[in-house]
């Protein structure tokens, strides 16, 4: 197990150079000159060529590779060409930000979707069963950017319960420890903060959760419907288990594993920003950080950016990898 | 010297008085507590600032937030861009035009409590001036730097506490910024808010109103008004023309109107065929439906562009007339141009709502169905801004969508950065080179008699007409929403203004 896990923590180095080696060259393949996007449509062309040339752009590629590798190596994310920050620090919030939104937006997904599909598979053909496997096709073809707006049409408009956009009440900001507000307005005790920075996240994590949401109840009844024909089923109704224990204790443990699956893959999805929620909800997460990098062609923030969310992706699945074994002895890791 | 003085003048609006100072973080915004005064005003726009120093940028979104954090020597009219006085109340220009003396107001403090004297202008002038393109290479406003040929700006000197002289030779960043403006800095976050409060100290009595400002981003445009009517916002930036009834019919909101001060153009790469063809050109230009267009996408709220400049800025030319949207007559003039079938052309339209241009993807539609009635077969295409404007600029592009929003209320601004040769490689997208329009271009900067320099960009726009290079389109009045208790907010058409006489009541 210890073994297996060095392995495998070995195994990612590879994977991340060959990360960096291909975003490298996206981001220089489109056109564009970051000199251009950060002097604006007014530069002149002799300010261009000068600030191409202080940040080092007019190297040969390969230079330009080797530098930014050296770098990493002495764990230097570099600094932003726009901002002039350190990209380690800067980052931090958004990322922070993302975190927090993709832990409320799993935990609704999965207390939802999981109990959504165990439900279904338990009562296969009711009226249950097709309700919410409608309601999960539904949601997978829901255009989130319209769900967002018509969340806050409803929600924030019309029924004045909730906040439209943002993360808190800017009028009582808070003042961040971890940048996890939830926990940041906890451990000033700020109740009033709290309420505020709940009620800010309860719209933009259940947009961004319907997705993982329908797939896994989908994913939850299809598996646990193909495990409820299994023998050991049959026995354990047989010995006169409760209804409930045998689907949540023999069924569920045993369909997990593919569930499992689902649940780091669509971790590491939302960890990578969210795009269009963030930008609905005007939530300052990762997505929009690199996506603003992006139209600034600011290449350090881009690769870095990308470097540090394929490193949470990986890393998530090595975790779900892991927990196969806790989960299903049978599972072992060898060499 | 006109040109010469108005963009001197300009400069000196552009360039702030700036200290490099440590901002205090020992009064951290409070305020969660007292609201006995004015309140926050919290306002909502589409994207954030580059950089809070406004001497190292040349972009709107950071100008909106340093007019209020900084103060110029000279300041716009309120609602226009004549010169008023600022920091300096009164100013003398010598004879020949060279000398300029200005007396500035006495008893003003920076934020951190330094005395605003002579000294301090010049110091941040010689921080300008002794620099070089590595510190401050987006500025290209005074000419050139120090000693280069072609510098401005010879020498800056102060008289007395309160007195400035600016000598010419022809007719920028603190980690917090520091200035003498109504607002002082407080938080940056990029992508989500910049938070400003009140300047106790500021020198003119009773302002400003409000206890602070907060910049919000709110990308979607859609979803700002929802925090507008969701109360969270006082004030949005970039309401969609299609959005207008939906809140002038809300009582609890009111509408905005900027002034308006761009122009939105189908611009043709002149170097390529069959643009190269005046006539095919100026077929084209018979082809598009102005009116349909503003119907449709501007809720009424444009202009139909028969120029390359806005009707508001001295200069324009209304004795121009358009060409006549006539599609019988468009199709004779292609039969004349050699293309009595048409032909198949891609059409570019741009990836993102513009002042100019909010929806530039249904606007090439509609020009699009115009063509398609003269025999011109179009593609939409589209691609990432930044991708859109560097593939414009290397005349990639031969038939493209875009616009341009005035910097400074100059014909100048408009006529020369667009559509001189000189400009070509720069914002000329259209590559068009015409001699006899470079010169009167030329001439025009340097002429000092204001009715002379008007007569130079009359004949400038009725060559430009006659070329055709582009067909230009409207001239939008850009719109914003507010809250019903937003007082005093006056739209300013360079797209910035200062919130020092904005209450919330």
């Amino acid at each position: 197990m210890f073994s297996y896990t060095t392995k495998r923590l070995f195994s990612l180095i590879p994977v991340l150079l060959g990360m960096t080696l291909v975003v490298f060259f996206i981001i220089r393949a489109i056109p564009g000159n970051p000199a251009q996007v950060i002097l604006g449509q007014r530069a002149t062309k002799e300010a261009i060529e000068a600030l191409t040339e202080q940040l080092g752009l007019n190297k040969a590629w390969y230079i330009q590779y080797f530098n930014y590798l050296k770098d990493l190596a002495h764990l230097d994310l570099g600094t932003s060409l726009r901002t002039k920050a350190e990209i380690s620090q800067e980052i931090f919030p958004y990322l922070a930000a993302t975190f927090e939104l993709t832990f409320v937006a799993m935990f609704i997904a999965i207390v939802v979707g999981v109990n959504a599909g165990i439900i279904s598979a338990w009562f296969s053909k009711s009226w249950f069963d097709y309700v919410a496997m409608l309601l999960a096709l539904v949601g997978i073809s829901l255009p989130i950017f319209w769900l967002g707006l018509m969340e806050q049409w409803t929600f924030s408009i019309q029924l004045g319960w909730l906040p439209t956009t943002g993360r808190e009440n800017v009028r009582n900001p808070v003042e961040a420890i971890t940048n996890l507000y939830l926990l940041d307005t906890l451990l000033r005790g700020r109740m009033d903060q709290f309420i505020d920075v709940v009620k800010h996240i309860i719209l933009p994590s259940f947009a961004l959760a319907t997705i993982p949401m329908a797939i896994l109840a989908r994913m939850t009844r299809s598996t646990v419907l193909e495990v409820m024909n299994a023998d050991y089923i049959r026995t354990a109704r047989a010995k006169g288990l409760k209804m409930f224990v045998v689907v949540y204790k023999h069924a569920l443990k045993n369909a997990f594993i593919p569930i499992l699956t689902v649940i780091g893959l669509q971790i590491g999805l939302l960890l990578g920003g969210a795009i269009l929620t963030e930008t609905i909800f005007g939530w300052p997460g990762v997505g929009r950080y690199l996506y603003d990098a992006i139209a600034y062609r600011d290449y350090p923030v881009i690769q870095s950016g990308v470097l540090i969310i394929a490193f949470f992706f990986v890393m998530i699945n090595l975790i779900v990898d892991l927990l196969y074994g806790f989960i299903d002895p049978r599972i072992k890791y060898t060499e | 010297m006109k040109k010469g003085l108005f963009l001197f003048l300009t400069f000196l609006l552009a360039l702030s008085s700036l200290l490099a100072g440590c901002g205090d973080d020992s009064n951290k915004s409070n305020s969660g507590g007292d609201s006995k005064s004015g309140g926050t005003l919290v306002f909502a726009r589409g994207g954030d600032s580059t950089s809070l120093d406004p001497i190292t940028s040349t972009e709107g979104e950071t100008f909106r937030v340093t007019d209020n954090i900084f103060e110029n020597l000279l300041e716009y009219g309120e609602t226009d861009t004549t010169i008023q006085p600022s920091l300096a109340e009164s100013w003398d220009v010598s004879s020949d035009g060279l000398v300029y003396t200005f007396k500035l107001l006495k008893g003003v403090k920076f934020h951190d409590g330094t005395e605003f004297n002579a000294d301090a202008v010049v110091y941040n002038f010689d921080r300008w001036m002794n620099g070089d393109v590595d510190k401050f290479p987006y500025y290209t406003m005074f000419g050139d730097f120090k000693g280069k040929e072609g510098a401005v700006i010879k020498e800056v000197k102060a008289v007395d506490a309160n007195t400035v002289q600016f000598t010419l030779t022809r007719s920028q960043a603190p980690a917090h910024p520091v200035g003498t403006g109504p607002f002082q800095f407080v938080e940056w976050k990029e992508s989500d808010k910049i938070v400003l409060k009140k300047f106790k100290d500021y020198h003119v009595k009773g302002e400003p109103k409000l206890d602070g400002v907060i910049f919000r981003v709110i990308p979607d445009n859609s979803a700002r008004l929802n925090a507008l009517k969701g109360g969270e916002v006082d004030v949005i930036d970039g309401l969609n023309p299609s959005d207008e009834s939906k809140v002038s019919g809300d009582s609890s909101l009111q509408i905005i109107k900027r002034p308006s001060m761009n122009v939105g153009y189908l611009g043709f790469n002149v170097e390529t065929k069959p643009f190269d063809n005046k006539l095919v050109r100026q077929a084209l230009n018979m082809a598009i439906d102005k009116n349909a267009l503003i119907k449709a996408f501007y809720a009424g709220q444009a202009i139909p562009a028969k120029n390359a400049m806005p009707p508001s800025i001295e200069g324009y030319n209304d004795a121009v007339v358009d060409y006549k949207y006539d599609l019988t007559a468009a199709k004779a003039k292609l039969a004349e141009a050699g293309f009595p079938n048409g032909f198949t052309i891609d059409l570019w339209a741009m990836p993102v709502a513009r002042p100019y241009m909010p929806e530039a993807q249904k606007v090439a539609e509609v020009i699009q169905a115009n063509f398609k009635e003269i025999g011109v077969t179009v593609t939409v295409k589209t691609e990432e801004w930044a991708t859109y404007l560097d593939d414009a600029a290397k005349g990639n592009l031969s038939m493209f969508m875009l616009g341009w929003t005035g910097d400074n209320g100059d014909a100048d601004n408009f006529l020369y950065t667009l559509l001189d040769k000189d400009s070509i490689g720069g914002n000329n997208y259209s590559r068009y080179s015409n001699d006899a329009l470079h010169d009167i271009l030329i001439k025009a900067q340097t002429e000092s008699d204001p009715a002379k320099r008007n007569d130079l960009y009359k004949q400038a726009q009725v060559i430009i007409h006659d070329d055709a290079p582009w067909v230009p389109l409207v001239h939008s009045t850009p719109l914003m929403a507010a809250g019903e208790n937003v007082k005093g907010y006056v739209a300013h058409p360079t797209g910035s203004e200062s919130f020092k006489g904005v209450s919330l009541k």
